[in-house]
């Protein structure tokens, strides 16, 4: 078991670990942090495969604007363990029967598939370079990288518009 | 690493996410297990992306793979436009009815 494979596997653990911990926290501000810890864990997924540039975007973009954005809600509105509505224990159990279901029916389903031999290349590979990413993005994808500055820009005035008080 | 680990890595997390969305009902929170999900298939988009690199950098082909990650790049865009029109949304729900519980969300039904 080489340096790698620990890696990811400690990495996995902390995922999944995190995400768990979303789901079942009763506090809120909580959850957040949880889920900071499962994107940097996702992260650092993106540097064993060496898109370095994913990386850097993932704990940019969710790690720091994003959460912060819930946090600062989350703090607003004063959430805490007393306000935190609880379904009743029955719908609680059904719905955590319904996703072992769906990730039992995936596995099944994608158990002895023909990925099987297939390998992702991890350490190497320049693909996720900022350089080869950068120049496929300013001249293949142009027009759509110009487009999502639209939608940013409607996504701004629409939430300005929503949150307004009349 | 064999792709299928990264498969059912993406498949657990975005299980777990799904088992969030159903059991909770702070609308925030099944918000963030919705965030879950999206990074679940990033990271398999990811995955994907190195495993063709390294099946077509065999035939020659030094670039293969980078549309991969520009998807996840793209993805990342509409997620981050989403959650501020989200969060947006759950403010005004919470000035209107003082709660973030989706079940107070049932006019439609009286």
């Amino acid at each position: 078991m080489n340096i790698t494979q620990i890696l990811f596997w400690l990495l996995s653990v902390m995922a999944l670990f995190g995400a768990l911990m979303v789901v079942v926290s009763k506090n809120p501000v909580y959850s957040v942090l949880w889920l900071i810890m499962t994107f940097f864990a996702i992260s650092g997924h993106y540097i064993l495969l060496n898109a370095q540039f994913l990386a850097i975007v993932n704990i940019i973009v969710y790690a720091g604007a994003i959460m912060v954005l819930f946090l600062f809600v989350i703090m607003l509105m004063n959430l805490n363990k007393e306000t935190e509505p609880q379904r009743n224990r029955w719908l609680k159990v059904a719905g955590a029967l319904a996703g072992g279901c769906l990730l039992l029916v995936l596995v099944a389903a994608l158990y002895k598939s023909e990925m099987q031999g297939q390998s992702a290349e991890v350490n190497t590979g320049s693909i996720g370079l900022i350089k080869n990413l950068g120049k496929e993005l300013f001249s293949t994808y142009v027009v759509p990288f110009e487009i999502s500055s639209i939608l940013f820009i409607s996504a701004m005035v629409g939430a300005v518009m929503i949150g307004k008080k009349e | 690493m064999p792709i299928n680990y990264y498969i059912f890595l993406s498949i657990a997390l975005f299980c777990i996410g799904i088992a969030g969305v159903l059991t909770r009902r702070n609308a925030i929170i099944i918000f963030m297990c919705v965030e879950l999900m999206l990074n679940a298939v990033n990271l398999l988009l990811v995955a994907f992306s190195k495993m063709h690199h390294l099946n077509a950098a065999a035939a020659g082909n030094s670039t293969a793979g980078t549309d991969g990650q520009l998807f996840v790049f793209f993805i990342m865009v509409v997620a981050a436009a989403e959650v501020s029109v989200g969060l947006a949304i759950i403010v005004m729900m919470y000035r209107n009815i003082h709660s973030v519980d989706v079940n107070f969300l049932n006019r439609l039904k009286h």
